[in-house]
C-alpha cells in the first residue's frame, strides 16, 4: 500500500513498488489526463508535479512518490494563467502532448517568471508535440507569464 | 456518379435513431446521436444537425478529431447557412453511420484532407434547408409570405420587427418537407465562414478533460498487449504462457495467428507479462536487411525497366536538341507516424452486438472488419469514434481492430488493445522511402524543354486499393511528379515498384511528402543552371495566373522574395499543387562553419479555395512547416537483421522548440470552392530549405534527412 496527496485529495494504492507512477495514476485511479506516449521519459507527455517539481511519472516509481504532492492538470485551478493562456492562444491540435506540457510550463513559471525566448527554448527544448504546436506554446507560456505577474503570483 | 450519391445521402432526411446506450453506474455514453421525436428535439433535419426547442443546436461530426480544426470549420459551414446563433452550436461525434461515408469514396475515411472539400455542398445544403424548413414554418405561423421572412442569429423575423427562435419553431418546422434545392448564399452574405473563432474542442483538452482511445476505459475491461513478429516474416516460436499467468495481474494469454496477447487487469501488468512471455521468433525472411542493403536495393531497383506513368511529348527528341542537360539523384527515408497517442482500440463483442471505441481514421473499414470476425451484420457493428492523438494516415489501418475483437470474443468481456511506444514504431506502415534520377534540358534561353524522372519506390495502394493501380502504376508513388504544376512540353515519368517486406502506408500528403522534395529541388538546380531567379524561372514554366502561378506570386509578394536579404543568411522557395488546394513555402537560413543549418523563418503561402476557418488553417499550416522541418533535418527509420531497429523517440527524433522558426502564413483570397488543407501545407517545407541552403552555400542537398557532413567548412 503507498499512500500519496493528488490533487489535494488522500490516495491510497495497492501496487507492485516499482510500479511507475503514471500507470498507478491512470489505472488505479483513473486520472487519465496523464499521458503515455514513451515510457522512457523523452516526450513529455505524462508529466505531473510532484511537490510543485515537474516529473516525468513514467520514470518515476509509485514507491518513490510515496506520500509526496502531486498535481496533475485537472489540480490546476479551471482559471489558472497556464490554462487560460493555452486556450486564448488556442494552442492544441490533437492535444494529447498539452496536459504534460503545460504542467512543465507551470514549473518553468514558479522558477522563471519572466521567461526570454532563449529561455524558453532552452526549458521546454525537452517535449515532444508532434502537431507542431510550439508557435503557440511560446505565445501562451509569455501570455500566462504576463497574467500571472498581473495576478501578483 | 459522385453528384448521385451525393444527393442521395443528402436528400434521405436521414435521421440516426440509435439505441441509449448505458454502462452500469455514472459512464457516460459518448454522444451516441439521440433518436428522433425525443421532445427536447423537435427538428433533426438531417443526420449532421439537430435544433432543440431551447435553440440549441447540435452538429454531429462523423470526421475523426485529429486536431485538425475541421471539429470547427465543419459547424461553422452548417452554422452559417443556417444562420445560426454560433454561440449556441455545439459539436458532437457521431458512431459511424451511412450519411457521415464519404460522398466520393463511398466509405467513411478521415483522409486525403477530405472532410470538407468532399462535402462542401452538403454541408451547406444542410444548413440552408434547415434555414428554409424554420422560415417557411414562421411565414405560416404568420400568415405571411415566405419571401418576406429572413433569417439571423438564431431567429427568422418578421418584417414588423417580431420574431420566433429556431428552437420556438423546430416543432413546426420539423413537419414541412424538406427543400431538395435549397439556396445557398453567395460567398459575400457569410457571417461565420472565414471569420475568426475558437476551436470548439480546445477547452476540454485544456482541462484535461478529452477522452482519447487511450483513455477509454468500461467495466470488467481488460488490457491487452500482443507480442507481434521482431523482424520481417518471422514466425512465432515458444514462448513461456506460465510466467506470464505468474505476473500478478495476468488474466490469461490468448495465441493468436503468429502471435500472442497477454491480457491483464493493468497496463503495467500486461507489459510484465509480455515480457516474461519470453517468445522466441525465427530469424526472419530478409534477416540480410539493413540501412545499408536497403540503401543498395533501392539504387538497384532504380537501374531495373520502370513503366511508363507519364509521357508527354518526346523527351529523346528534346534532349538531343538542349543547350544543356543535368542528372541528379534524389533519396527520401523511411519514416514514421510518430503520432502521440500510441495505437489502440477496445472492442466488446457480444452476442448480439459488437461495439468498438476507437481514434480510428477509417470507420467503415472498422466497422466491416469487425463484423466479418464477428459473423455479425455491419449494422450491428456500432463503431464509436474517439479523439485521436494525432494520426497522420496511420490510424486508418484495422490491425487494433482484428486484435480487439478477437481478444474479446475469447475473453467474453470488453478488452482494450494497445501498442506501446515501441510496438507503435515496429509495426508502423511507414511512409515509403525512394530514389529517383532526374534529368533536363534547357534551351539557348534558359526554359525547360525536358524532363525524365525515374522513380522507384514500394508502392501504398497495392496492398490498400489494389483497383487503383494500373499496369503497374501506383498513382500515389508517382503523386506530384506526374502532376507537377509546370506545364513542360516533354515529360517523361517512369515508376519502378519496390518490392519489399517492409509495411508502407499512408502518411501526411502521401507521394507529394516524398516526391515534391526531388521536384522542388531539381527545379531549383535548373533555375540556377538557367542563371534564372528561382521564383521567376518556375513562374515561367507555369500557366499565367493559374492558381500555382497566383499562390507561388502571394508567397514572393507577402514573403518580400526581392528584398533584402538579412546578412549571412539565403531564402529559397517551392510550391506544390495537391489535394484542390496549391501551397508554397519559402525558407530563410543561415548555415555556419560547422554546418550547422538554422532556419530563421519560414513563410508559407496556400490557397485552399474558400478559408471556411482561417485560424484553423494557420494552426495547420504551422504544423505543416514544423513537421516539415522536423523531416528534413531529422526523420529516418532505421532497420537491421531484417526489422526495425528505431524503437523510441530517442532514436527518432522530432523538431522540438528551439528549432522552431518563425512562421508566418498568408492565405489567398477566393470564392472557390474549399480544397485541403492539412496535407497541402506541408510538402514544400523541406525543399524550400533545401533550396536556400544551397543559395547560402553552394552545397545541394539531395538526401533526406539532411547530412550536414557536407557543409562543414575547412
Amino acid at each position: 500500500m503507498f499512500t500519496f496527496t493528488v490533487n489535494g485529495k488522500k490516495k491510497q494504492v495497492d501496487a507492485a513498488p516499482e510500479t511507475p507512477l503514471l500507470w498507478v495514476l491512470r489505472d488505479n485511479l483513473g486520472i487519465t489526463s496523464v499521458k503515455y506516449a514513451c515510457g522512457v521519459a523523452e516526450c513529455g507527455m505524462c508529466t505531473v508535479l510532484i511537490n510543485g517539481k515537474a516529473r516525468r511519472s513514467c520514470v518515476v516509481s509509485v514507491e518513490e512518490a510515496r506520500e509526496s504532492d502531486i498535481t496533475t492538470i485537472e489540480g490546476l485551478p479551471d482559471n489558472h494563467p497556464v490554462k487560460l493562456a493555452w486556450i486564448e492562444k488556442q494552442v492544441p491540435q490533437c492535444g494529447y502532448c498539452q496536459p504534460g506540457i503545460m504542467l512543465q510550463t507551470v514549473d518553468f513559471l514558479s522558477r522563471t517568471p519572466n521567461p526570454s525566448e532563449a529561455q524558453i527554448n532552452q526549458a521546454m527544448d525537452d517535449v515532444i508535440c508532434r502537431c507542431g504546436s510550439h508557435p503557440r506554446m511560446k505565445q501562451a507560456i509569455v501570455l500566462a507569464a504576463q497574467m500571472t505577474a498581473k495576478q501578483g503570483g | 456518379m459522385k453528384t448521385k450519391i451525393t444527393r442521395r445521402s443528402f436528400l434521405k432526411n436521414t435521421s440516426l435513431v440509435i439505441a441509449a446506450t448505458a454502462f452500469s453506474g455514472s459512464f457516460t455514453l459518448f454522444n451516441a446521436s439521440p433518436a428522433r421525436g425525443d421532445s427536447a428535439l423537435p427538428f433533426k433535419p438531417h443526420a449532421f444537425l439537430e435544433i432543440a426547442a431551447d435553440d440549441g443546436i447540435t452538429v454531429w461530426v462523423g470526421q475523426t478529431n485529429l486536431g485538425q480544426g475541421t471539429h470547427t470549420g465543419i459547424p461553422m459551414i452548417i452554422a452559417d447557412e443556417l444562420d445560426a446563433a454560433w454561440e449556441r452550436v455545439a459539436v458532437k461525434t457521431a458512431l459511424a453511420a451511412e450519411p457521415f461515408k464519404d460522398p466520393q469514396w463511398g466509405a467513411q475515411v478521415t483522409g486525403g484532407s477530405t472532410s470538407i472539400r468532399h462535402r462542401w455542398d452538403l454541408l451547406r445544403k444542410v444548413g440552408a434547408a434547415a434555414r428554409q424548413m424554420l422560415v417557411e414554418a414562421a411565414a405560416e405561423e404568420w400568415k405571411i409570405p415566405a419571401g418576406q421572412c429572413t433569417a439571423r442569429d438564431g431567429r427568422v423575423l418578421h418584417p414588423d420587427g417580431r420574431s420566433l427562435s429556431f428552437g420556438q419553431l423546430a416543432r413546426a418546422a420539423a413537419q414541412r418537407p424538406m427543400p431538395e434545392n435549397p439556396s445557398l448564399k453567395t460567398p459575400q452574405a457569410y457571417g461565420i465562414i472565414g471569420t475568426s473563432r475558437t476551436r470548439l474542442d480546445i477547452p476540454d483538452k485544456v482541462m484535461g478533460k478529452t477522452v482519447f482511445g487511450m483513455d477509454f476505459t468500461l467495466p470488467d475491461m481488460c488490457i491487452a498487449l500482443v507480442a507481434r513478429p521482431p523482424r520481417f516474416g518471422a514466425s512465432l516460436g515458444a514462448f513461456d504462457e506460465k510466467a506470464a499467468l505468474a505476473v500478478k495481474g495476468v488474466v490469461k494469454v490468448v495465441p493468436l495467428e503468429n502471435r500472442v496477447a497477454v491480457c491483464a487487469q493493468t497496463t503495467y501488468a500486461a507489459m510484465q507479462g509480455r515480457d516474461a512471455l519470453g517468445v522466441q521468433w525465427s530469424p526472419g525472411s530478409r534477416p540480410d536487411l539493413d540501412d545499408a542493403a536497403l540503401d543498395k536495393i533501392y539504387k538497384d531497383y532504380l537501374e531495373k525497366p520502370g513503366v511508363t506513368a507519364r509521357n508527354t511529348g518526346d523527351v529523346a527528341a528534346a534532349f538531343a536538341k538542349a543547350h544543356q542537360t543535368l542528372e541528379q539523384a534524389y533519396k527520401l527515408p523511411y519514416l514514421s507516424h510518430a503520432q502521440v497517442e500510441p495505437i489502440n482500440c477496445t472492442a466488446h463483442v457480444e452476442k448480439e452486438r459488437c461495439r468498438i471505441w476507437m481514434p480510428t481514421q477509417g470507420q467503415t473499414g472498422t466497422q466491416l472488419t469487425a463484423a466479418k470476425l464477428t459473423g455479425l451484420p455491419p449494422e450491428k457493428v456500432e463503431v464509436m469514434t474517439l479523439p485521436a492523438g494525432g494520426g497522420f494516415g496511420l490510424r486508418a489501418e484495422i490491425d487494433p481492430v482484428v486484435d480487439a475483437v478477437l481478444l474479446s470474443k475469447a475473453l467474453n468481456r470488453p478488452v482494450k488493445v494497445m501498442w506501446t511506444r515501441e510496438d507503435d514504431f515496429a509495426n508502423d506502415y511507414f511512409r515509403p522511402a525512394g530514389q529517383s534520377r532526374i534529368k533536363a534540358g534547357l534551351d539557348k534561353d534558359g526554359r525547360l524543354t525536358a524532363w525524365s524522372h525515374k522513380l522507384a519506390a514500394p508502392s501504398v495502394m497495392s496492398r490498400l486499393m489494389p483497383h487503383a493501380v494500373e499496369k503497374g502504376i501506383d498513382p500515389d508513388a508517382v503523386s506530384g511528379v506526374r502532376d507537377m504544376p509546370y506545364a513542360l512540353p516533354n515529360l517523361l515519368v517512369d515508376y519502378v515498384m519496390v518490392n519489399l517486406p517492409i509495411p508502407v502506408g499512408f502518411w501526411r500528403s502521401v507521394g507529394y511528402s516524398a516526391n515534391a522534395f526531388a521536384v522542388e529541388s531539381f527545379m531549383d538546380e535548373m533555375a540556377h543552371a538557367a542563371g534564372k531567379d528561382p521564383v521567376q524561372f518556375r513562374l515561367d514554366h507555369m500557366e499565367k495566373d493559374a492558381r500555382p502561378y497566383q499562390v507561388l506570386s502571394l508567397l514572393a509578394e507577402k514573403g518580400g522574395w526581392n528584398s533584402p536579404v538579412p546578412p549571412g543568411r539565403a531564402r529559397g522557395v517551392a510550391v506544390t499543387s495537391c489535394f484542390e488546394s496549391f501551397a508554397a513555402h519559402m525558407a530563410e537560413v543561415s548555415v555556419n562553419d560547422k554546418g550547422t543549418i538554422t532556419v530563421h523563418k519560414m513563410v508559407c503561402a496556400i490557397d485552399c479555395g474558400t478559408a471556411v476557418f482561417p485560424d484553423g488553417i494557420r494552426a495547420q499550416a504551422e504544423s505543416g512547416v514544423i513537421m516539415g522541418l522536423s523531416n528534413a533535418f531529422h526523420e529516418k527509420v532505421s532497420f537491421a537483421q531484417g526489422g526495425v531497429k528505431t524503437a523510441n523517440y530517442d532514436a527518432y527524433p522530432v523538431l522540438t522548440m528551439s528549432e522552431v522558426p518563425e512562421i508566418e502564413v498568408h492565405i489567398a483570397k477566393n470564392n472557390l470552392k474549399a480544397g485541403g488543407v492539412g496535407e497541402p501545407v506541408f510538402p514544400s517545407v523541406a525543399p524550400a530549405v533545401a533550396n536556400a541552403v544551397f543559395k547560402a552555400t553552394g552545397v545541394r542537398l539531395r538526401e533526406l534527412p539532411f547530412k550536414r557532413e557536407s557543409l562543414v567548412k575547412g
